[in-house]
């Protein structure tokens, strides 16, 4: 067992993730070793960028196999952004493409008008405060959002897509954009995905990723 | 949604500095120091101007965004002087979490296309530095206002959104420095132009002027620079007077504005 591992697959901001784990007094180790993935006591997949280029680089370096091992053996994993996304069946952005299917749905574009008409720009860029979602029937206990709810923090979004599981109850948070439900974060046992950025969420994410590094 | 106040540090060499019309550079402090007061205060996020980097042809803050970027955890956008993929890859590779480009892409507007492409359009800012003409409407000028892309700025901004920004940094050359308040009627111009949010940027002088420009709905952030570097105010008093005013912005946590 070897720790915290940030998986190093060449798509952006894996030092911020680092970065924040060290002041919350977390030394991860940055690597695209799959053994080291394959062994690590909890995981973390960053990402930013686009979906297929993503989906290529896992591919590419046969990260996507040690992940898969990884999930199986129940420890704690935790996808962030890109690295969130890639957990689900499929991604429409730029054509269908086909993602590591860890949890079932799919990737849509964030709609330009929200359910009550209200005009919306995509991408989707601010702080909001992470609203529980329907079938969180025991609210965020046990999950890396614990109390996030009553400090009523606001955490940092960049994203044009978002995340739409299959089964409603493995949503379990999302934000209010001018009337639309944008997906915050989706749990299916030892997953957990995250839209917004703990990393650049000031210490209301850095709160989330310590209760991460507990679970 | 919240609006977001961001803010502006332009910086040449070591110092933070604050001009008018983008020229007659002052220092007014260390940009990492001021960084740190400014998420400490609560900022939404930070944005670095290498207001140099054109004229040499090279963003030198990549030292400064490395350091800050590890003790500072909002968003960081940095601009100035990035001309290629590979100047993309380095200012993310320290830590920056989006990058503005301005100059390169009115001389070659396929770098957006290239930068989005490869890093997310989320990463990608048009910056548009506009000044006003006496014929009506706006130019985008290019490095620091110095030179005339000859382009129309809010057709330039309908074309960059085109082209794969996602985000526009809007400056008002007229109004940057002179704490004068905002030009409202070109953010306007160009937010309801296009479907990508919209910075203002330029000419903050108090408050009421970040709450005179986000009166408008369809502006997502404010920018602003000298005010804050000069001590006149804090980013709470931009804050309250948004809150006062009806307009949402982050509530910020009680231990950080402690």
């Amino acid at each position: 067992m070897i720790g915290t591992v940030v998986v190093d697959y060449g798509i952006g901001n894996v030092f911020s993730v680092c970065n924040a784990l060290r002041a919350i007094g977390s030394e991860a180790e940055l690597t695209g070793n799959l053994a080291a993935i394959r062994n690590a006591d909890r995981v973390i997949l960053p990402g930013v960028g686009a979906f297929a280029r993503a989906m290529d680089a896992l591919h590419g370096k046969g990260i996507s196999d040690a992940l898969r091992d990884f999930v199986a053996t129940e420890r704690p994993f935790l996808g962030i952004c890109i690295g969130m996304q890639v957990l689900m069946d499929r991604s429409s952005e730029f054509g269908e493409t086909e993602g590591l299917g860890f949890v079932p749905g799919s990737v849509e574009r964030i709609a330009s008008q929200s359910p009550s008409g209200q005009h919306l720009r995509v991408p989707h860029i601010g702080w909001a405060p992470l609203v529980p979602s329907q079938g969180t029937d025991d609210g965020w206990n046990g999950t890396a959002l614990e109390g996030a709810e009553d400090a009523g923090d606001a955490v940092y979004f960049v994203h044009s897509y978002h995340c739409r599981p299959a089964d409603p109850a493995q949503r379990i948070a999302h934000v209010n954009y001018d009337g639309l439900e944008v997906t915050a974060a989706i749990r299916r046992d030892n997953i957990t995905g995250l839209q917004f950025h703990p990393e650049r969420s000031g210490r209301a994410g850095q709160k989330i990723l310590e209760r991460f590094l507990a679970t | 949604m919240n609006r977001r106040l961001i803010a502006r540090l332009d910086v040449k060499m070591e110092h933070l500095i604050k001009g008018i019309h983008l020229e007659g550079w002052r220092k007014v402090g260390d940009p990492k120091a001021r960084a740190r007061l400014y998420y400490e205060q609560g900022a939404d996020e930070l944005l670095y101007m290498d207001v140099v980097a054109s004229l040499y042809g090279r963003n030198n803050l990549s030292g400064i965004v490395r350091e800050v970027a590890s003790e500072v955890f909002i968003p960081i956008t940095v601009g100035g002087g990035i001309r290629s993929i590979e100047a993309v890859r380095e200012m993310l590779s320290v830590g920056a979490d989006k990058v503005a480009v301005n100059t390169a892409a009115t001389q070659d507007p396929d770098i957006l296309r290239a930068i989005s492409d490869t890093y997310g359009s989320q990463a990608t800012v048009l910056s548009i530095e506009a000044k006003k003409l006496t014929t009506g409407g706006w130019e985008a000028m290019t490095d620091n206002g110095r030179n005339h892309s000859g382009r129309d700025a809010v057709a330039w901004a309908v074309e960059g959104q085109k082209l794969g920004a996602g985000e526009l940094l809007v400056t008002s050359i007229d109004q940057d420095g002179t704490g004068r308040g905002m030009d409202q009627a070109l953010i306007a111009a160009i937010a309801r132009e296009v479907d990508i949010p919209v910075i203002a940027s330029g000419g903050v002088g108090n408050p009421r002027h970040v709450v005179d420009v986000l009166k408008n709905p369809d502006v997502s952030a404010v920018a602003v620079a000298r005010d804050l570097h000069l001590e006149k105010h804090t980013l709470a008093d931009f804050r309250d007077a948004c809150l006062a005013a009806g307009i949402d912005t982050r509530r910020v946590e009680r231990e950080m504005a402690a």
